[in-house]
C-alpha cells in the first residue's frame, strides 16, 4: 500500500497511500497535544486500576485501595435516607392515628410510607392498589368493611390480624359449616340461599324465600342480624349489598353456607414496627372506602347497643 | 535525512508540536465591528443573570433564569414549563437554522465573530499583547530564555488569564440561581457542591481552550467547520486573497524597477502577522480560516501605504471570483446576501419565531392530565354503584394561587369527591384551590350507577374560577365490570 504513497498537489501533503474509487486520505501528522491526551488518559487508568475495583479475579474483582463498592454506596445513601425520613416518621410516632387526617402533611407521608410498606408485605393477597383477588381476598378499595374502615378498626386488623389460633387478640369468628356438618340440609340451604338473594335485591320474593327467611331467623340471624345488615363486631358481612367476597350468585352462596372459608391474615404488630402499621391504616384507609365514624367494639355492644351494631 | 517540515517521506512525523501563533495587532473596519461584537457579547453574557424582572411575590424575579431544582425556564416575560420544552426545543432548531442562515449568506461569521471560542480567545490575545507586547516582542519573549523578567511576565498573565477564566466560570452558574444570592453563598461557602464544582470546570477549560489551546480547538476539535463546508456554496462570501490581482508577488522596489512584472501583492506578510489561527490566507480557502476579515484590514491598511486600490483580501463569493479572475465585476453583496437561498432559510426561521410567539400567546396557563387508576380498575359499591379512581394532576401556571373548579361530561349519574371529602358529600362539581406556579395532584373519585357499558369514554374538564376563566379538559374511560356483578 505504502507504495501509492504520493504528493497531494493541493496541500503539498503525502497521502496515506490507500485509494478507495480515487478518493484518498492525507497523512496529516496529528497535533501533539492530542498525544499528551492519550498519555494522560493511560496514567488516569493506571491510577484507577490502583484505587477502585478494577481486575477480574476468581471469587471477586480486585478491591481497589479506597475500598469503594457500589453496595457500600448503596447502604450509605439508605442510611442517609433514613435520617432525612427521622423527623417525619417520629411525628407520625407521635400524633394520635386518629388525629392524622387533621394535618394533611403528615397523613400524605404516612400515606405513602403505606403504600411502600402495602407493596412488600399486603399485595401478594390484596393485590396492587388494594383491589383484592374476587372470591379469595377482600378489597380494601370499596365502600363494605367486614371489621370496620375506620382508622382505628384498620389498625387493630393489620396489627392482630384475623384468626391467629396463637394470639389472644386477634379477630376472629366463626361460620359454621351448616352443609357440611349436617346443620341444615340441601333444600334448607336452597332456600336460605333465596332468602339472602332476595334481601340483597337479586331475586324476587318466593315461597322458597319465604322458607329461608325463618332458617335465617333461627340459624343466621345471630351474627348475620335479623335484616341481614351484618355484624362488624365478629367480621359478620352485610349480606344486603351488592359487595360479595365470595361470590353472591346462587353457586357460590350455596358454597359458602355449605362450607365456609374463614379466611384468615396474619397479625402484622409483632413484624412491622408500629409506625409502619399505623401508616399502612392510613394507606389502607386512603384507598377510597376509609370511614370516619369509628365502629363499635364488643365492649360497647355489650353496653346495651342492638345486636347488629349497625347505626 | 528527512527533516521535520517534510511531511512526505516514509519517515514523516505522526505528531505535530502547535506553532505559536502571535497575531499583531491592526485595526480597521472589521477590528472595529469585532470589538463591537465581542462587547455586545461579553456583556449578555456576563451580564444577563443580574437583570430583574418583577413576576409578583410567587416566582424569582431574575430575568433570566433556569430554575433545575424547581424545573422552570424563565425568560423575561415567559416562563417554561418541563412539559412545555418544545419551546426550548423551537429556539434550538431556529439556531440551527440561524447557522444555516448565516453560513450560507456570510460564510464562517459565526466563526469569526460571535463563537465563544473566538470571543475568548481574542480576549486572552489581546491579554497578551498587554503584558508582553506586540507580536515581536512576544516572540521574542517566547523564544527567549527564562529570565526574571519573562517569568513575572508569565505569571502575570496567566494570572489575568485566571482571573478572566474564574469570572466565566462564575458568571455561567448565575444562569441556575438567583445571582445575588448565589453570589453571596458562593463566597460565604454556603453554594452546593456543584456550583463549585461547575466553576472550577469552567475555570479550566476557559483557562486551557482560551489561553493555550485556541485554534487548534477550531481545527481540530470542532465539528462546526467540517459542517459548514457542506453548507456553504459558491454564492457564499468568503475572506478571499484575489490571486489574480496579487500575484505574482513582489515588493514595492521591484515592482518599480520591473514595471508591470508583478501584482499587487507586495509580499509584506502582514496577513499572515495578523491572523489569530497562524494561517496564510494567500493559500486559498482553508479550514483554518475563520473568516474574521482582520486579514483584510491588515491588507487594506498596507494597500492604502503603497497607493493601490483596497480588498487584495476582501470578501467574495467563489463564482465572483471567477467573474473578477475573467476581468469582469462581481455581484453586489446586496444580491449575494439575498439570494433564494437565503431567503427560504430566513422564511423558515422567521415561521419557527412568529409560530412559537404566536402559540406563546395562546397558551393557556391551567393544565389538567388525568390517569384512570389501573389496580383496581373499578370498585363494586355495596349500594350497586360503580367508583373509578382518576389522578388529576392540575398545573397552575400562573403566579398567582387560584381557584378551579372539576366537572365531568359525558357520564350520567356520577358523583366526585376528592380524598378530602367523601361519598356522602359528593357532588357533580368540585372545587379546588391550587397553588401558585405548582403542579397540584388531587386523586378523584367518581360515582356511577352500576348498570352501563363495561367501558365509557367520558369528559373531566377544569376551568378557572378567577380571572382567565380558559381551562382544559381530558377525555378517560370510565369502567364497570364485565359480567355486571
Amino acid at each position: 500500500m505504502a507504495d501509492r504513497k504520493r504528493i497531494d498537489e493541493a496541500t503539498g501533503t503525502s497521502t496515506v497511500g490507500h485509494e478507495w474509487d480515487g478518493i484518498e486520505e492525507l497523512d496529516t501528522p496529528m497535533p501533539r497535544w492530542w498525544l499528551w491526551t492519550f498519555y494522560a488518559s493511560i496514567v488516569w487508568a493506571a491510577g484507577y486500576v490502583v484505587i477502585y475495583p478494577a481486575w477480574p479475579m476468581l471469587n471477586s474483582a480486585t478491591q481497589g485501595v479506597l475500598g469503594w463498592s457500589s453496595r457500600s454506596d448503596l447502604e450509605r445513601e439508605m442510611q442517609a435516607h433514613a435520617v432525612r425520613r427521622a423527623p417525619i416518621t417520629n411525628a407520625i410516632a407521635a400524633t394520635a392515628l386518629t388525629d392524622l387526617p387533621t394535618k394533611p402533611e403528615l397523613m400524605q407521608a404516612a400515606v405513602q410510607g403505606g403504600a411502600a410498606a402495602f407493596r412488600v408485605h399486603c399485595v401478594q393477597c390484596h393485590g396492587a392498589g388494594g383491589a383484592g383477588v374476587k372470591k379469595l381476598y377482600p378489597s380494601l378499595t370499596d365502600d363494605d368493611w367486614l371489621w370496620g374502615g375506620d382508622l382505628t378498626s384498620i389498625e387493630y386488623t393489620i396489627a392482630h390480624g384475623i384468626r391467629n389460633p396463637d394470639h389472644q387478640a386477634t379477630r376472629v369468628s366463626q361460620m359454621p359449616a351448616f352443609g357440611r356438618d349436617g346443620i341444615l340440609d340441601a333444600a334448607q340451604i336452597a332456600d336460605v340461599v333465596s332468602h339472602v338473594r332476595v334481601i340483597s335485591k337479586q331475586e324476587k320474593p318466593s315461597a322458597a324465600a319465604a322458607r329461608g327467611e325463618a332458617l335465617f331467623q333461627a340459624n343466621c340471624a345471630v351474627c348475620h342480624g335479623s335484616t341481614g345488615a351484618g355484624d362488624r363486631t365478629v367480621g359478620a358481612p352485610k349480606l344486603t349489598d351488592a359487595v360479595w367476597l365470595y361470590g353472591g350468585d346462587r353457586d357460590s352462596l350455596t358454597a359458602t353456607i355449605t362450607q365456609p372459608r374463614n379466611g384468615v391474615m396474619p397479625r402484622w404488630g409483632h413484624r412491622l414496627d408500629p409506625v409502619t402499621v399505623k401508616m399502612l391504616a392510613t394507606y389502607v384507609y386512603s384507598l377510597g372506602g376509609g370511614e370516619k365514624a369509628p365502629a363499635p367494639t364488643l365492649a360497647s355492644v355489650s353496653e346495651g347497643q342492638g345486636a347488629d351494631g349497625q347505626p | 535525512m528527512a527533516s521535520p517540515d517534510d511531511l512526505t517521506g516514509e519517515n514523516g512525523p505522526l505528531y505535530a508540536a502547535r506553532k505559536g501563533v502571535y497575531p499583531k495587532k491592526v485595526d480597521g473596519p472589521f477590528r472595529r465591528f469585532k470589538w463591537v461584537i465581542m462587547g455586545i457579547t461579553l456583556a449578555i453574557y456576563y451580564g444577563t443573570p443580574w437583570i430583574r424582572w418583577d413576576r409578583g411575590p410567587y416566582a424569582p424575579d431574575q430575568a433570566v433564569l433556569v430554575d433545575l431544582a424547581n424545573r422552570r425556564f424563565y425568560m423575561f416575560q415567559i416562563e417554561i414549563w418541563p412539559h412545555e420544552f418544545y419551546y426550548v426545543a423551537g429556539l434550538l432548531i431556529m439556531a440551527g437554522i440561524g447557522l444555516f442562515l448565516v453560513t450560507s449568506g456570510v460564510g464562517r461569521a459565526w466563526c469569526g465573530y460571535a463563537c465563544p471560542q473566538t470571543v475568548w480567545t481574542d480576549l486572552f490575545q489581546h491579554v497578551d499583547r498587554l503584558v508582553d507586547g506586540d507580536r515581536n516582542a512576544q516572540v521574542r519573549l517566547a523564544n527567549g530564555p527564562w529570565t526574571g523578567e519573562k517569568l513575572v511576565k508569565r505569571g502575570f498573565k496567566y494570572a489575568i488569564y485566571l482571573a478572566i477564566a474564574f469570572w466565566t466560570g462564575g458568571a455561567w452558574i448565575m444562569y441556575f440561581a438567583d445571582a445575588p444570592t448565589l453570589t453571596i453563598d458562593f463566597w460565604s461557602g454556603q453554594a452546593a457542591p456543584i456550583a463549585y464544582g461547575t466553576v472550577a470546570v469552567l475555570t479550566a477549560t476557559t483557562f486551557i481552550l482560551g489561553g493555550f489551546m485556541r485554534e487548534q480547538v477550531c481545527i481540530y476539535m470542532c465539528p462546526w467547520p467540517r459542517i459548514q463546508t457542506a453548507m456553504m456554496d459558491e454564492k457564499s462570501l468568503l475572506v478571499t486573497y484575489k490571486d489574480w490581482r496579487g500575484e505574482p508577488r513582489g515588493s514595492v522596489k521591484k515592482a518599480q524597477a520591473h514595471p508591470g512584472a508583478f501584482g499587487d501583492c507586495v509580499d509584506c506578510n502582514q496577513c499572515v502577522a495578523v491572523c489569530p489561527t497562524g494561517i496564510d490566507i494567500r493559500e486559498g480557502p482553508q479550514i483554518g480560516c475563520i473568516t474574521c476579515a482582520l486579514c483584510i484590514d491588515a491588507c487594506d491598511d498596507v494597500m492604502g501605504q503603497v497607493g493601490r486600490p483596497r480588498g487584495l483580501i476582501d470578501y467574495c463569493t467563489l463564482d465572483d471570483a471567477a467573474v473578477e479572475k475573467a476581468g469582469g465585476v462581481g455581484k453586489p453583496v446586496r444580491k449575494t446576501l439575498f439570494r433564494p437561498r437565503t431567503l427560504a432559510y430566513f422564511g423558515v426561521w422567521c415561521a419557527i419565531g412568529a409560530a412559537m410567539l404566536f402559540s406563546l400567546g395562546q397558551r393557556t396557563r391551567l393544565d389538567l392530565a388525568v390517569q384512570h387508576e389501573r389496580s383496581p380498575l373499578y370498585v363494586q359499591l355495596s349500594d350497586g354503584h360503580i367508583r373509578n379512581n382518576y389522578t388529576l394532576k392540575l398545573r397552575n401556571m400562573e403566579t398567582r394561587p387560584r381557584r378551579v373548579a372539576v366537572t365531568v361530561d359525558g357520564l350520567a349519574g356520577a358523583a366526585l369527591w376528592t380524598e378530602a371529602g367523601s361519598r356522602e358529600t359528593a357532588e357533580q362539581r368540585i372545587e379546588i384551590a391550587l397553588a401558585p406556579d405548582s403542579v397540584t395532584r388531587v386523586r378523584l373519585f367518581v360515582a356511577a350507577p352500576g348498570d352501563g357499558p363495561a367501558r365509557q369514554d367520558f369528559t373531566i374538564a377544569t376551568r378557572g374560577l378567577d380571572g382567565d376563566p380558559r381551562g382544559d379538559s381530558d377525555i378517560i374511560q370510565f369502567d364497570r365490570p364485565e359480567d355486571g356483578q
